[in-house]
């Protein structure tokens, strides 16, 4: 026992060390060459003292969120940068604790049913001051917007005719086909409460197989699109579900309970006004809004940033 | 926590040893694909690279060539093929095939290339017909060194068909990509066990091969 | 928005930028590779027992996926631009190795000991005779890596925006847009054409007494069936 302790503890040593001596290379090297200082690697995590980071989830609407916050800051004298496209909320939710990034934009049920899956979400504000007792004692969230994109379990319009789902049809309905079908979603899909876990213990759904794809980006809307999957993890923002005829099915049980958009924050890196400022901008969002900025990204390709700036401007928070 | 405690949790846990997504089944989908993928290479350069370096011509063709491909990144190709041609096996098998065709094709070219060429004379001399010089003189001798081309080929192969998962498909990849967006680094460790695992089993496989078929003569030198 | 060049804004970079920032990502690594892999090789060459077991390890750690090594990585040096030029620099180094052992033993025992009967010492001896010819062999090596760091650096996208000209893959993902994967697929491959040529220009003027470009073959031919050519 002893033994293997140690002899695995030199292992980390020696690659530890050479870690830090490629680093100290490249670093060496970075030093040599590198003409812009604010990216130099060593100091990449932390971020300089007064600059708000905003960073984001690797989804489009994500990243039109983030800009729209970093935006609306931005109007309010602070010093914003970004950090987009990161990855999923396993790995954001570290960098937040870390202070890594001092603004996210978080769905407030989702965020708890990752903090605690077995906490019940009967309401917007019950769930808010359970993730603020759950959340890491340096974060915090700040007011919801009405705004809400839950994530669903969607069938194509193949597979709803098959079975005979309708848009009043529930995921209890799915408990005898299930077994028949394959379902996509993001790869934390896989594991998350709100998720594969949650579909077989709140619905007792056991799918035949999962198949991982993208957080309701493309590729799960084309899967679905072309049956690949039957049923996938489709966000109820997602301009393609009027499109494809996909069929969202009810969820009774509040499995995905609720999802307003909500800023995440790390209390050290966000002054007064910008807490204000997000306020401002959680006022005014709601689903109808977010539904058209969406379209706006998704399916008429503007650009996230554009898109941004324009509707604070339209509602006046620039 | 260190890598070879998440190696070890992930390879104790029975889960991970049966059904769809079971070390077994994953790690057949990536032999799959890693064999699929150097068959089709091995099926544009082995007769272009016999050809091209037995007659001696196209050399600088050839090299031109592979090294264009050598500058496609297998990444991009994968996205760009997804987004062209859509899901399945096909538009992983491109970038595959393009990452492995340069090594067999420029190592089967010089390794015909370089073979003594006395013995070809030899054969010539004797009324041997070109075909039969090819296989029966210069494959030969060329044969440990073509056999090196295929399994660089291969090593390149069995390493990058880990972005299968990427988009979707199955393999070894999936646990690394699974491990990296659900934050389990016991699937990352795990994954790249299994990959590097693959890919000694890989370099067994071409030992035992250049033993068998690579004639006693040759090898001796 | 639609163009070939509307990078979107989420990469925080212009396409020239994105290009300054590619080159920088997969060229450092090498460099380090190359300041690393010269002393290395150089024990490997002088204790032959120790170039063995080098290579057995370099192999194996060239099997591991750059994925794999980037998402291990993130938990010593962040998602930034240094975790994904480590593994590069790493993968740079089992190319290198060989090339570079297998150059500097290719230098005749005649050729050196001439140099030491001329009163060059050791370190003399490795920069203005050893070096030198084993340069075509080290430049074949460092032509490998660069164009293979070039490709690798992409796959840093799934690791948040860390890919350089590889984040318009993701984006191209992201916002369905194809034509930015078409971009970041033939940026890239002019990138590693463009660098493979500098290099081959390079070793032609580093080697200026071996004969110029593919005829060099010609001019010494058939010497690659040494046992040495054989097992390599």
């Amino acid at each position: 026992m002893t033994f293997s302790t140690k002899s695995s503890r030199s292992i980390t040593r020696h690659t530890g060390a050479a870690a830090v001596a490629l680093a100290a290379a490249a670093a060496l090297l970075a030093g040599c060459s590198s003409d812009d200082t604010s990216d130099n690697p060593l100091e990449g995590e932390k971020a300089e003292a007064g600059t708000v980071v905003v960073g984001s989830n690797n989804f489009a609407e994500s990243t039109l969120l983030a800009d729209i916050y970093g935006e609306a800051l931005r109007a309010k004298g602070l010093e914003v940068s970004y950090k987009h496209n990161i990855g999923s909320r396993e790995t954001t939710y570290g960098l937040m604790k870390n202070g890594s990034i001092t603004v996210l934009p978080e769905y407030n049920g989702s965020l708890l049913a990752y903090l605690d899956p077995e906490a019940g979400q009967e309401s917007a504000d019950a769930v808010n001051e359970a993730v603020k007792a759950e959340l890491d004692k340096k974060l915090t969230l700040l007011e919801s917007s009405p705004a809400e994109n839950k994530d669903s379990v969607s069938v194509n319009a193949e597979t709803a005719k098959k079975y005979g789902l309708t848009s009043s049809s529930t995921l209890a309905d799915l408990k005898d086909v299930a077994p028949e079908l394959v379902i996509g979603g993001s790869p934390e899909f896989q594991t998350r409460q709100q998720g594969l876990k949650g579909l077989e213990t709140v619905y007792g759904l056991k799918f035949e197989s999962f198949k991982a794809l993208d957080a309701g980006g493309p590729l799960t809307q084309a899967a679905l699109t072309r049956n690949t999957v039957q049923a996938a993890d489709i966000f109820t923002t997602d301009p393609t579900i009027l499109k494809e005829k996909f069929v969202v099915l009810k969820d009774p049980e509040n499995l995905f309970g609720f999802a307003n958009v909500t800023p995440l924050v790390h209390k050290a890196g966000l002054p007064q006004e910008g807490v204000d400022a997000l306020d401002a901008v959680s006022a005014k969002l709601d689903t109808e809004t977010l539904l058209d900025l969406d379209a706006q990204v998704q399916l008429d390709k503007k650009d996230p940033l554009d898109v941004a700036k324009a509707w604070l401007k339209s509602a006046g928070l620039d | 926590m260190n890598i070879l405690d998440f190696g070890n949790a992930f390879f104790s846990d029975s889960a991970h040893w049966h059904g769809y997504d079971g070390i077994p089944q994953r790690f057949w989908e990536h032999v799959q694909y890693s064999l699929l993928a150097l068959a089709v290479a091995a099926a544009i350069g082995l007769p272009v690279g016999l050809l091209t370096g037995h007659t001696g011509r196209g050399g600088n063709a050839l090299a031109l060539i592979a090294n264009a491909a050598r500058a496609l990144p297998s990444f991009g190709l994968l996205v760009l093929a997804v987004l062209s041609i859509g899901f399945g096996l096909l538009p992983v098998m491109i970038p595959l095939v393009v990452l492995a065709v340069p090594p067999i094709l420029v190592t089967t070219y010089e390794a015909v290339r370089s073979v003594d060429p006395s013995p070809v004379d030899a054969a010539r001399g004797m009324g041997m017909h070109e075909s039969r010089i090819l296989l029966q003189v210069e494959l030969p001798v060329a044969l440990p060194l073509i056999l090196s081309g295929l399994r660089s080929a291969a090593i390149q192969i069995v390493s990058t068909a880990t972005i299968a998962a990427y988009v979707s498909l199955g393999g070894l990849g999936r646990y690394i990509v699974d491990g990296l967006y659900q934050r389990d680094y016991e699937k990352v460790v795990g994954g790249a066990t299994l990959v590097a695992v693959l890919a000694l089993i890989t370099l067994a496989v071409f030992w035992a091969a250049g033993r068998f078929a690579v004639s006693p003569g040759v090898r001796r030198r | 928005m639609n163009g070939f060049f509307d990078i979107p804004s989420d990469l925080q970079h212009s396409w020239a930028g994105l290009i300054g920032l590619h080159l920088r990502e997969s060229l450092l690594p090498v460099a380090a590779g190359l300041l690393l892999a010269l002393p290395l090789a150089q024990l490997c060459v002088r204790f032959r027992w120790l170039y063995p077991p080098v290579l057995g390890l370099t192999t194996v750690l060239y099997a591991v996926p750059s994925l794999a090594f980037f998402v291990v990585l993130i938990d010593y040096t962040g998602q930034t631009e240094l975790t994904v030029m480590i593994p590069l620099a790493v993968y740079s180094l089992v190319v290198l190795i060989p090339a570079i052992v297998d150059g500097v033993r290719s230098v005749p025992q005649e050729t050196l000991a001439a140099a030491t009967a001329m009163g060059f010492g050791p370190v003399r001896r490795y920069l203005q005779v050893q070096l030198p010819i084993a340069a075509p062999a080290i430049m074949a090596g460092l032509r490998v890596a660069t164009v293979s760091s070039i490709s690798l650096v992409s796959v840093g996208a799934l690791i948040g925006n860390q890919g350089a000209l590889g984040n318009l893959l993701a984006a191209a993902q992201k916002y369905d847009r194809p034509e930015l994967a078409v971009n970041a697929v033939v940026t890239m491959a002019v990138l590693a054409i463009l660098c493979d040529a500098l290099l081959v220009l390079l070793r032609v003027l580093l080697t200026p007494w071996m004969p110029r470009g593919a005829h060099r073959r010609a001019a010494a031919p058939r010497e690659q069936l040494t046992p040495e050519g054989v097992t390599r």
